[in-house]
């Protein structure tokens, strides 16, 4: 499998006025035709910043400082601002953690799918009755594909008119509108309650298989990671700190972050909990010293790690970042 | 919004406009002079015939029975008659009403059209030297008392430069026939282009002085506002859709920001009937404002009454008319 | 809201810091000054001007101001109509819009306070005949409710402060009024109802000093309205009475001669704008400082 997405030695760093903060420290990402990634962290870990920078939309006062982001053979950090749009939306697309804010509110739904394809799709007519019926035609099927009943009609209505599922669902069909090869989920679940949660999950899962697209699946929910992800990426205050298929990651977690992650969840039925946290915050990214940023939360911690610490292999495919790995081989 | 819950919002307003009534009832009643004494005027008349008069008035009748007598008048517009014009107070105010209505639309046009594009050009371009600029014009635009702004306007525009007339809605020359009350429309209406182009002459400045205060505010407004979206999920969402700039800034951005904007300037343009009664006496234009100002002076009171209380009745109106257009504009907010 | 910026013990050091950040905002700060130094005038009027205001003088009709061919340094900005000097009459006047403006805003607040107080504390039908009236005479526009009263009672100082106090008392009881409600709830206004606290009590002593910051923030903003208002109501011959120097009816005397004497309509309105802009500018620098929810 060859790499879609390639992202190497990402920094993005946000001026604040308490001081420069980094919240993406140098990370690299690899994204295989067609499979599932998952990106794990607690909030603030930059896991969601990493895909914004991914997508071109870094806001001020954050900036992207750094870095390759490499998709199909193009170099997206050197595309204009008119050439990156033609990226959004129509090779990569995102979808973002509440639906109710993320949709417009005073737009009905038909016109929120019609101008995504409005943007993109060439293979409408060019204008017309004909090019109105093709959209037309192509939102009712999209509204199908993610499961909404009686599309026709309720193309008409506006976002506040759904319950929190099927926004979300909408949500979907919007982002897959244009066909992307890339569908970064942003937190798909949070917002939505246990049973819809499932729901939703097996529709993207569904829709990936149908559509053969490669999905990022960003969460906190190591469980969701388990039961849709081929592989993980745990991110930690702005790094990776581990990275590997996921059944390799979960059987035998090589950073001690991983360990906690795992233990702070109920063994049978690993989902729907979110994680409890290892005791301690996530470090100040401010003035952060040079050394292993999980070194005061490490139950492991010893003089090494004061040192910068650089990820490692750690055994077919995987990688982590910790001093341990030098002591007690893989 | 359902039929229900309008008729539900309409009845709301009964007690208010009760009370504003008997405030403008009570106003009048508490003020010193005899009406009698001033129709009266410098005639000599029997007592007998000033007694007929005060019963012909109603002014024998206790106060309480007095209120209800002016509340059912003025339902029905019978507001008595305007002691210096001797006719009919609604007469008179409903000739001089269309100079005022055209002068505040004009001016509410005016306002809109500049406040909402330099206000999302502000917020777009946030901390630039434009939008400093526009925050110190918008604080400059609510500090100016608006009788000086209008009588620094005529010295230079007519005074100085000799651009623009100094008074009056239009020349002599171009005067026409009444038709509608609005001088814009029955210029036209007559084909009389030179007119037309007078009477547009007269009205930029009372319009730019009437207007300013509110396009300091809107612009204000629409900045606030337009930041405030800027900053939503969906703004981002619809940036990774891919969506051009310009779709993304004035379809999903600015139909939201514009929510606030439209109620505040609903809202604003109630004080724009106060600041009528400034320009209207700066420009010597002949409408409602200068025709309460100087009846105050003549002592004019029943038009005074319900100048005030025809002022008030289009407030609370251009209130609840804000209330509305805040909920058809925002489909999220049922009523 | 964390409890700890909520307790009265807490709100002196808030105090400290708030005020620390309105001193750090040098356009604000400088603005502050230059009220004060507009209040300093009117208070030593009668020291700092150069020549008795209500001297006329007709040799001097008109003259224009020090630096056109005509003036004299004496006469700094000129004379009006009567030979009065207006630099001197613009001092005076000060008097007047400081004063009007001071005074309907304390008298305000305090009726608003009270009435704010009460309606949101107590509620019940108290809450309902304040909120009533509030709303009734939020139905009047301002300047025509003033024009409205002032027609009734006739000019002069005392009635144009009453016109104005009559609606500017509604502005700050709705922010009591609101404040209020928020508050009422907390813990420890809950710990002194516990106590056996009258409600006299905990509506001056508990609750009041923690809402007192957005009221004195409102409170200034208003006054800049105020001003202008009132010289409005001078501007058309509603206000105070000639000859008093009032800056609204100068603007109105220069009318008259717009086509031979700029000055005496020009000077008084930059006054009224300089005063103006100053509190606005000031006030908003308070309520940036003083107001959390203004942060940005």
């Amino acid at each position: 499998m060859s790499a879609l997405l390639e992202v190497r030695g990402l920094r993005t760093v946000f001026h604040t006025r308490a001081g420069e903060v980094w919240a993406v420290d140098g990370v690299d990402v690899e994204v295989r035709r067609g499979e599932c990634l998952g990106i794990v962290g607690e909030s603030g870990s930059g896991k969601s910043v990493t895909f914004a920078s991914v997508m071109g939309l870094v806001r001020s006062p954050g900036r992207v400082a750094e870095g390759q982001i490499v998709f199909e053979g193009r170099d997206l950090r050197a595309l204009s601002a008119r050439e990156m749009r033609a990226v959004r939306g129509k090779e990569i697309a995102m979808t973002m953690q509440d639906a109710l804010t993320a949709l417009n509110p005073a737009l009905t739904v038909g016109e929120q799918i019609r101008e995504a394809l409005e943007a993109h799709d060439e293979t409408l007519p060019a204008r017309g009755q004909a090019r109105r019926a093709a959209i037309r035609a192509k939102s009712v099927e999209m509204l199908g594909l993610v499961g909404i009943p009686s599309a026709e009609s309720r193309l008409r209505q506006y976002p506040h008119e759904f319950s929190g599922g099927m926004r979300q669902r909408i949500m979907i069909a919007i982002a897959l509108a244009c066909r992307p090869k890339l569908l970064i989920a942003d937190e798909p679940t949070t917002a939505l309650d246990v049973t819809i949660q499932a729901q939703v999950l097996e529709l993207i899962t569904d829709i990936r298989a149908r559509l053969g697209m490669s999905v990022v699946l960003i969460t906190h929910d190591l469980g969701v990671v388990a039961e849709h992800c081929d592989r993980v990426m745990v991110m930690y205050a702005g790094q990776v700190v581990e990275s590997g298929p996921t059944e390799d990651v979960i059987a035998s977690p090589r950073h001690p972050y991983t360990r906690g992650l795992l233990a702070s969840i109920p063994r049978p039925g690993l989902r729907g909990q979110p994680i409890k946290p290892i005791e301690g915050q996530v470090p100040d990214l401010i003035g952060m010293p040079p050394q292993c940023r999980f070194y005061s939360r490490c139950p492991l911690r010893r003089d090494a790690c004061l040192a910068p610490v650089a990820m490692r292999p750690a055994g077919e495919g995987r990688s982590a970042r910790c001093v341990l790995l030098d002591e007690v081989p893989a | 919004m359902s039929l229900g819950k309008l008729i539900e919002r309409l009845l709301q307003l009964v007690p208010v406009l009760l009370g504003v009534t008997l405030i403008v009832f009570v106003m009048m009643a508490l003020t010193p002079g005899d009406p009698v004494q001033i129709m009266i005027g410098d005639q000599t008349i029997t007592p007998e015939q000033e007694e007929a008069l005060r019963r012909g008035l109603g002014l024998d009748r206790p106060i309480v029975e007095r209120f209800f007598v002016f509340l059912g008048n003025a339902a029905q517009g019978d507001f008595g008659q305007s002691f210096y014009h001797r006719r009919p107070v609604a007469d008179v105010i409903s000739e001089r009403l269309p100079a005022t209505i055209e002068l505040s639309l004009v001016a509410l046009i005016v306002a809109l059209v500049t406040a909402i594009p330099l206000g999302v050009l502000a917020a777009i371009r946030k901390n630039s030297i434009f939008d400093k600029l526009a925050t110190v014009g918008s604080l400059l635009g609510v500090s100016l008392p608006g009788f000086w702004f209008g009588i620094l306007l005529i010295m230079l525009f007519a005074v100085q430069w000799h651009i623009l007339p100094v008074s009056g809605r239009i020349g002599y020359a171009s005067e026409v026939p009444t038709i509608t009350g609005f001088l814009l429309i029955d210029t036209l209406l007559h084909g009389n282009l030179p007119a037309f182009w007078d009477a547009v002459k007269h009205l930029i400045l009372p319009a730019v002085t009437l207007g300013l205060p509110m396009t300091a505010i809107l612009m204000r407004v629409t900045r606030t506002s337009m930041l405030e979206v800027l900053r939503q999920d969906y703004v981002t969402f619809a940036d990774a859709k891919g969506l051009s700039r310009r779709r993304v800034l004035f379809r999903h951005a600015l139909k939201n920001a514009l929510i606030p904007t439209v109620s505040v300037a609903a809202i604003e343009t109630g004080s724009l009937l106060g600041g009528n009664m400034i320009v209207e006496t700066v420009f010597g234009w002949p409408g409602l404002g200068r025709l309460v100002v100087e009846s105050i002076f003549l002592r004019n009171y029943p038009l005074v009454q319900a100048a005030v209380l025809l002022y008030a009745v289009i407030y609370v109106g251009l209130n609840f008319f804000a209330d509305i257009l805040y909920t058809i504009l925002n489909p999220r907010v049922k009523l | 809201m964390s409890m700890a910026a909520a307790t009265p013990a807490a709100a002196d050091s808030i105090f400290r810091r708030n005020l620390a950040s309105f001193m750090g905002n040098r356009l604000a700060l400088a603005s502050a000054v230059v009220v004060l130094l507009f209040v300093l005038m009117a208070i030593f009027a009668p020291l700092i001007a150069p020549q008795d205001p209500y001297e006329t003088d007709l040799f001097r009709r008109l003259q224009p101001p020090a630096w056109v061919e005509g003036g004299e340094w004496g006469y700094l900005l000129g004379c009006d109509a009567l030979g009065r000097d207006i630099f001197s009459r613009i001092i005076y006047g000060a008097r007047i819009s400081i004063f009007v403006g001071l005074t309907v805003i304390v008298l305000a607040t305090g009726i608003g306070i009270v009435a704010g107080l009460a309606a949101g504390y107590l509620r019940g039908w108290v809450d309902v005949v304040i909120s009533r009236v509030v709303d009734i005479l939020l139905g009047f526009p301002y300047l025509i409710f003033a024009i409205g009263l002032m027609a009734m009672m006739g000019p002069g100082l005392g009635n144009i402060i009453l016109a104005l106090a009559y609606k500017e008392w509604v502005i700050p009881a709705r922010v009591v009024r609101g404040e209020t409600l928020a508050v009422r709830e907390l813990e420890y206004v809950e710990a002194a109802r516990a106590l056996g606290a009258s409600p006299r009590h905990i509506m001056l002593r508990e609750i009041l000093p923690n809402i007192l910051s957005p009221v004195v923030v409102v409170s200034t903003i208003r006054m800049a309205n105020v001003i202008i208002l009132e010289a409005s109501l001078s501007f058309l011959g509603l206000g105070v009475q000639p000859p008093t120097a009032s800056w609204g009816s100068m603007v109105s005397d220069g009318r008259a001669f717009i086509l031979e004497a700029w000055w005496v309509s020009t000077f008084p309105g930059l006054a009224i704008l300089l005063l103006v802009l100053a509190i606005n500018v000031a006030s908003q620098g308070l309520r940036d400082a003083f107001d959390p929810r203004f942060h940005e």
